[in-house]
This record gives structure tokens, sequence and C-alpha cells, in this order.
């Protein structure tokens, strides 16, 4: 990763209260994100791929500033978010966006068109008003491929593909150096999915935005991604060029999510056995969160968490055994 | 034949107009062990349909044409002998599992309940039965978990659970609706082979409605294809998905995001222009005509009806199955 | 197709009705401030407890005032104690409810238990209070009420708007920077409008009927000012001689609150799209 870093998490935790609050002492919690570091590279799609409670949606809160880390820090362009006073912070806000996974919960239904795209420039102190202003929100309507007169309407008239692209207009309409893209496609129709993930390859291509694109979905993530990281319960496990790791993974985990993932490549009943047991409890003090359902497990793996390390230029994975991966041992086999 | 639907039609009222047909010409069949696919985006009508296959369609909504459950039309019965065929005999599996489960009961009983609703065993008997569902559905630590309530499990166990109430009626016919949408993608593989297991060794007939054409892939020996409320294009799954006939079959298939599918940096992914026509306003002839790359003056003037090609593959398409060759 | 008509029509009948019945009565308390068939306080001892349609319209008090012309002016000093104290208590209601939801944890708690305690405290408790505290009177009627109203309309508001706050339109305003205040006035009180205007409306028939039963004590408006109320309490002595002096107040109450009631149904399957799709 030769180019600098737009965006860099550097040990970030976050820790939330669970359970009922006890009469005396603390309340429990549960580690949501767990030693966090990352580098997005500027003007490049970086996917995080991960299952419910990976902590992905927590990273997106997090390097949106809408939820302080219990620790670490966030550098955005240079500046530590959770550092800067508050109204250095909000004027920030204009460099990085939000697109959201629901388009029927991300826009006020009560609010027009128009008027939800322009949102954003709240921060933006030289706003234009007016009639510059509308001619903005037109020409952001219309890099989405939407007319300058739907800034008139209201959410119920557009379809749910539309309604993403408003949103992404929103998101565009400052002008930002980085938009985060919480499973924005995940809710949409196959034939609209691809519309709206090309939108955001051509957003880089031409804008040179830098978009930190979240999801489940290892195919999305290998047709858009530049970069990719996997994340599991909290931690990342594995990063690397996108299509380097879905096509050589150096983790047990990215290996069984490939695994999982349904393919055209296999059609047919009775062709697989999925590996099952399902994760048991969180992450205690000490071992791997993978050891209960990796096959490459060892004594070691329950004595102490493997970090993060690089094997490859670009490329990490964080278990003690990612050698025996990296050796070209092509797949490995899955207590069923 | 187990189930056999014979062109239906679903009509809804409208109060200051014609009734709007949500659904037209669908008809299909499923033998017993076997599994159907059903494509369909929003705005498809599959909703609908499994609707009308359970008889729970709205008092406004009318359908037409016959649904033949092992001989009996379904269309006709009336409400109290609809009650007894569902759930005994047809099953539903639905998206979030939270919806079917009764938050209040634990699952052992929620199961045993159906057990003993449909026949007459003792309590103890229903109960040791429910074990064995959970443990066909392979719920870990089974023995323990049957005592928790729906709120301590996790999606895909609650999901197992809703399989299990369902089959534990002995059903021969499930019905289940995006049944792993919801579910991570090693969970929602976990299933798939449950579901698959189920219908290999119980015999039972399957109809999965997805979006996702790899569920698909991996769990139907026969795929339907619906496109604004009628069918386009059906056939063995392998056979439609590695060889599409209709444009619409083939725009899906080149829209989907594939891993190592080769985009990379490059090109764009192809896409299918423009959105769903909304029912009320069908552009004249075709359907898909205002979408379609292969769009010619025919298709404009009449809507294609369905053919059957010699193969037994079905196609709503005026080019025909040697046109996609 | 006439079938049809006619179920529209029954889906859209508690609104028709209540807004009916409302206009009437809001039509008849506005008519009273410029015109009533006799001066409601003018003493007509020849003409005492004369029967409807004997005397007048509606006839006459133990004093011989035309209860035609008390009635109409006390709609208007009844509706407009009323709708005084549900402005009142929705402003002050909203307003508590509102912040409640933008600050959750300790400010949300001590919003809540004070309404707890507001609650606690029926009407006419309250009215007894600030009637010995301020003297009896239109404004302890306003205050009174309206108090009682503020914990009703907090609540109402504070689920709708924790709702509305858990929305990813919420979401997209903080990532733009804007602040609880502004969300609020922007997104949450738009969206929950509707649910504080049926509010409002039920409120109303429950603040006449509360503004009657202070007049009947005598907490309400001052004498000789005629108020709905104080017509039964004044009726009592009479029942049997003369039921009409109970008869047409009573029905004027039981009518208003059912039209504001009927009114506020309506609205709110008017409001609400479930309901709408369902009509």
């Amino acid at each position: 990763m030769s180019t600098p870093a737009l965006l860099e998490l550097c040990n970030v935790a976050r820790d939330y209260p669970v359970g009922p609050t006890p009469l005396f002492g603390r309340r429990a919690t549960l580690r949501a994100l767990d030693g966090i570091d990352l580098k997005v590279p500027a003007g490049s799609i970086f996917g995080v791929v991960g299952e419910s409670g990976s902590g992905k949606s927590t990273l997106a809160r997090i390097v949106m500033a809408l939820d302080r880390p219990t620790a670490g820090n966030v550098l955005f362009d240079g500046d530590d978010l959770f550092l800067l006073p508050p109204a250095a912070l909000a004027a920030r806000r204009r460099d990085f966006q939000m697109v959201f996974q629901d388009p029927y919960g991300s826009l006020d239904p009560r609010s027009r068109i128009g008027r939800t795209v322009a949102e954003p420039l709240h921060v933006v102190p030289d706003a234009l008003r007016g009639a510059e202003r509308a001619a903005l929100v037109g020409e952001a309507l219309e890099s989405v491929g939407l007319k300058a007169a739907d800034a008139a309407r209201f959410p119920h008239e557009f379809s749910g593909g539309q309604r993403q692209r408003i949103a992404i207009a929103r998101a565009l309409i400052t002008r930002p150096k980085l938009v985060v893209a919480d499973e924005a496609v995940s809710a949409l129709d196959l034939s609209v999915q691809a519309q709206v993930l090309n939108l955001l390859r051509s957003l880089r291509d031409r804008h040179g935005i830098t978009v930190l694109f979240i999801t489940h979905n290892l195919a999305v993530i290998d047709c858009v991604a530049d970069h990719v990281a996997v994340m599991y319960r909290g931690r990342v496990v594995e990063t690397g060029p996108a299509q380097a790791v879905f096509a050589r993974p150096f983790h047990p985990y990215t290996q069984l999510l490939i695994a999982a993932e349904p393919s055209l490549e296999r059609i047919g009943r009775g062709l697989r056995r999925t590996p099952s047991a399902p994760p048991s409890a969180q992450i205690e003090g000490g071992g791997c969160a993978f050891l209960a359902r990796c096959p490459l497990a060892s004594g070691r793996c329950a004595a102490e968490a493997p970090a993060l390390r690089a094997l490859e230029p670009g490329r990490a994975s964080a278990c003690h055994h990612a050698e025996a991966l990296t050796e070209g041992a092509s797949s490995l086999h899955f207590p069923t | 034949m187990m189930l056999e639907v014979r062109d239906l039609a679903i009509d809804i009222a409208r109060p200051d107009a014609e009734p709007l047909r949500l659904v037209n010409d669908v008809s299909f069949r499923l033998a017993a062990g076997r599994t159907l696919g059903i494509v369909g985006e929003s705005g498809s009508g599959k909703s609908m349909l499994l609707k009308a296959l359970i008889g729970l369609l709205p008092g406004t909504i009318r359908a037409t044409g016959s649904i033949l459950f092992d001989g009996t039309d379904l269309l006709a019965l009336g409400e109290a002998e609809m009650c007894r065929v569902r759930g005994r005999r047809i099953g539903m599996i639905f998206q979030e599992p939270m919806t079917a489960l009764n938050p209040a009961q634990r699952i052992g009983d929620q199961i045993a309940e159906g057990i003993r609703w449909h026949r007459r065993v003792s309590a103890a008997e229903a109960r040791a039965e429910a074990l064995q569902w959970l443990e066909r559905v392979r719920i870990p630590d089974a023995r323990r978990r049957i005592d928790t309530y729906p709120h301590e499990m996790s999606g895909g166990q609650r999901q197992r659970v809703g399989i299990a109430i369902a089959l534990a009626m002995r059903p021969d016919l499930l019905i289940a609706d995006e049944p792993t949408t919801a579910l991570d993608v090693t969970v929602q593989a976990e299933i798939l082979d449950i579901f698959d297991e189920l219908v290999s060794d119980l015999g039972v007939g399957l109809i999965l409605v997805s979006h996702d054409l790899g569920v698909i892939g991996r769990i139907a020996d026969e795929t339907l294809v619906l496109y604004a409320g009628t069918r386009m294009e059906e056939g063995p799954t392998e056979a439609v998905l590695r060889h599409p006939r209709h444009p619409y079959t083939r725009g899906l298939l080149a829209a989907m995001p594939r891993r190592g599918g080769g985009v990379g940096a490059g090109g764009d992914l192809p896409t299918i222009p423009g959105t769903v026509p909304s029912l009320a306003a069908l552009p004249p002839g075709c359907r898909f005509a205002n979408r379609c790359g292969c769009v010619t003056e025919a298709c404009r003037a009449a809507e294609p009806a369905w053919r059957t090609a010699a193969d037994g593959r079905g196609l709503r398409c005026i080019l025909g199955p040697e046109a996609a060759a | 197709m006439s079938g049809a008509l006619l179920s529209r029509l029954a889906g859209r009948l508690p609104l028709i009705l209540g807004g009916a019945i409302t206009a009437c009565i809001i039509g008849t308390a506005l008519v009273s401030q410029v015109w009533t068939p006799e001066a409601p306080t003018r003493m007509r001892f020849a003409l005492k407890l004369k029967g409807p349609l004997a005397q007048g319209l509606l006839g006459t008090d133990h004093f011989g005032r035309d209860l035609t012309s008390m009635l109409m002016v006390g709609a208007w000093n009844s509706l407009s104690i009323a709708v005084l104290a549900v402005l009142l208590g929705a402003m002050a209601g909203t307003l508590l409810g509102v912040t409640a939801a933008a600050r959750a944890g300790i400010i949300d708690g001590a919003i809540m238990r004070l309404c707890d305690i507001l609650f606690a405290f029926p009407a006419v408790l309250s009215a007894i209070m600030l009637g010995a505290l301020m003297g009896p009177g239109a404004l302890t009627a306003v205050v009174a009420i309206g108090v009682f109203m503020i914990p009703v309309f907090a609540r109402v508001t504070r689920s709708a708007a924790a709702q509305v706050w858990a929305r990813d339109y919420v979401l997209a305003a903080r990532a733009a920077g804007k602040g609880a205040a502004r969300i609020t006035l922007e997104h949450v009180l738009p969206n929950i409008a509707g649910q504080i205007i049926v509010q409002v409306t039920i409120q109303l028939g429950l603040a006449i009927l509360t503004e009657a039963g202070l007049s009947f004590l005598g907490l309400g408006i001052a004498p000789p000012a005629p108020s709905w109320g104080r017509m039964l309490a004044d009726a009592q002595t009479y029942l049997t001689a003369a039921p009409h002096l109970a008869l047409v107040p009573g029905i004027a109450i039981a009518l208003s609150v059912l039209g504001f009631n009927l009114l506020g149904d309506g609205l709110r399957d008017l409001i609400d799209p479930r309901r709408r799709l369902a009509a």
C-alpha cells in the first residue's frame, strides 16, 4: 500500500455494556471491536466483510464519528477525529459521508428529496442558498442518474433502487473524500444492485472518492473492492488485495466463508456438506476467537490470541498457522 | 403429482377501477421428494403466489385457476377445510423466524404442541419426538436447548426451530419464503444442507422462494422464474442457470456479482436497465419489453404466449429457445 | 359498486360524524359571541322553569334565564377553557416528550418520573389545591386541566419520538452534523405531528368533561357566566320538577365528548398508513 492512507484506525476498541445494571460494581461489557488496525488508501474501494456480530457496523459508526471508541485512535486525513473540538469535528463532517443499508428507513418520509439531499450542506460554512443550492442538489441527483426535477418529490414516489441513489446523492453533495457504505446494496434486487455497484465504482474512478464498503457478501466485495479486511467477532483476521485474498485465503475463517457462499460454480443438491458448529461464547481472555470452528487449531491457539501479521507484501493474516495456508494447501477440511 | 398449479391468476378488487391482475398465467408441478425454486424480485408476485397456495389471501383478493394438492383443488376448499390442510399437510417457513415463534413458550413445547395436535400421543412421547426434531435440524446440545425460549437463541437457531415446528406436523409440502435471507452465509449453508437432507430422507416436497440465484442453484431441482406477476422461464435448475433462454434470466445471471468474476478494476457489471414496471401500468405486449436488450417490434404488439420446448423447458419469449443458444 | 362506495363511507363514518358534531359545537360557541336569543344572564322570574318550546327553544331555568342562550355561551366558555388547557398540556408535554426522547439517560429518567408524579394528581385534586391558592376561576381550571394533561402528551410524544430517533434518516442527520434540537425540529416533529394532533382531539373531549366536573364543584369559571358544568349543578335541586335543566347540558357534554373522540379516531385512521391500506 504505497498510496497514502486517507483513513487510519489504530488499535481501536469499543465495549458496550450488556445485561442488567448490578447494584454494586460495573455492568458487564461486550467487546464489539478489539484492537482494530486498518489503513484505507486514498482513492480506493476498501471492503470490510464479516457476518453478524463481527463488529463491522460498529466500525462504520466509529469511522463516521457517530460513536466513540473505548480505546484507540481514528485518523482521518491526518486528524484524530476524537481529539478534535466539536466545532472542528462538525466542519470535518463534510469530508466523510455515509450510505445506509435500508433505503426505506434512511430517507425522511416527510421531507422532499431536495431537502434530504441538501442536508449534509448543514456543516459547510460557505454553503450556497436558494437557486444555487437547488442547482447543486440537481447536479447531485443527475450524477446518480436521477432528474433534477425529482428534488420536489417525496421518497414514497421512488423504488428501492432509486431511493438508494438518492441516499448516494445526499452523500455526494459535499464532495466528500470518504463515503462509508454499510450494506448499501444488500436490500436491493439483483438487477438494481448491479446498477448501484457500478455507480459506487464510478465515484472512485471519476472523482477519486474513497469508499469504505461494508458487507456480508463476498462476491460483491470481490467485484468492486481493491482491498479487503475480513472481520470475525470484533477483530480483523485477514487483510489484502480483494482478488488475491479470495483466490488464496490465508485465514481458515476466510476459507470457511468462501466455502459457505452459494455459487453458480456448483449447482445441484447433495453436493456439499458445510462445516457446522456455530460460535459458542464471546471472546474470552487469550486464545483465538475462531478456535472452536478451526480445523488447524492447536494448543498454541488456545493459549495465545494470534496477532495480524504480514505474510506477503500487502497481505496479512491473524492465524498462527497461516504458513500452512500460504504454501498452497488448497482447501481445508472442516469438521462437520 | 403431489402439487399441480394450473392457470393460476390472482386479482385484487379496486374500489374505483377494474380489478388489478397481480399474478397471471402461472402453472407448475411438484412431485414428492423434489424441490422447486422460485426466483422473483420485488413486484414479481411471489408473495401472492405463496399466499394463494396456503389459502391466506386477503378478502379483497381472488384467485382463479386451480391448485391441485393430491387431487384436491385447494381453491375450492372452504376456510374450515383449508385449516386442516394448513400446517398438517402444508408447512410454512418464513424469512424472519421470530415472527413465526411464540416468544412466551419454550421451543420444545411449541414443537410438541404441533405433534399432539396432529396425532394422539402422550406429552412425554411428544417431547421425545420434539427432541428428535431438534437434533434433526442440528441444534447443538438439543437436550438442554429444548427448554429455552426463542429470544435466547441466535437467528440461525431460531430458523432451525421454525423448520422443526413445521416438520413435526409431518407435512407433505413445505413452503419456504426467503428462509435464509436474514442469515449469515455460513448459517445459510447449514440450513440449506438441512433442507436438502429432509427432502431426500423424508420425501417432502419443497418450494423455496429466493432472490439469490446461488441459493436456488444449491437447493432447487426445478426453477421457475417470475417477473412482474407472471412466469418467464421454467426448467431443470442446472439447465436454466447454465443455459438461460429468457433475456430476463440471462440479465439476472449477468448482473449477479461473482467471486473471481474477473470484473476487477475494469469494466462495469452488466445491468438490467430500468426498474420492474408497476402492475397497474404494464407496458403493452411483453412485460419485460422496455428493459430487454433483444426487444423487437413484435414484442410490443402482444404478450408472448407460454411455450414448452421439445426438451420440456418452458419459456415466455417471442424469440424462442433457439435465440439464446 | 355501490357496495364498495358504502363500505368506504362506513370506514370514514367516525371522521364525518365527529367532524360534523365538532363543527356544530364550535359554530354554536362562535355564534354565541355575537348573538344569543336572550341575554344569558337576564333573570325573568315570571318565566321560571318553563319546559322546552314553552319559552324559547329549550325552556328556562329557576331564575327564568333562557336555557338556549346559556347553553350557547356555555359552549364558548367550556370550549375555550378546554382548548387553552389542552394547548398548555400539549405544548409542555410535547416539549418534555421530545426532550426525553432526544436525551436518553438521566434527563429522560427525570422527565418520566416527573410525569409519574403529575399523573398521581387527578385534575380535580390539583384544581382544589390551585383553587385554594389562586381562588376559583377560568385560569385555575385551565392550569389544573392543562397540568393534568402534560404527562399524557409527554408519554405519547416520547414513545413516538423514540421510534423516529431509531430510524436511519436521523442517523443520517447526525452524520451531517446536526444537533439534537435541530433534528427534533426538522425530522422528529414533522413525523410525529399526526399522532399529536390525534391526541389533541381526544384530549379536548376529556378536557370538556373535566371542565364540566370542575364547574359542577364550583371550581370553574366564576358565576354568573354560564358553563355546562354549573348548569348541571344548579339542575340538581329541580331534578324531578324540571328534568330538562339537567338533560340539556348533560346531552351537550356527552355529545361534544363523543364528537371529539370520533374525530380523533377518524383522524388516526386517516393518518396511520397501515389502517388507511386496510380501509
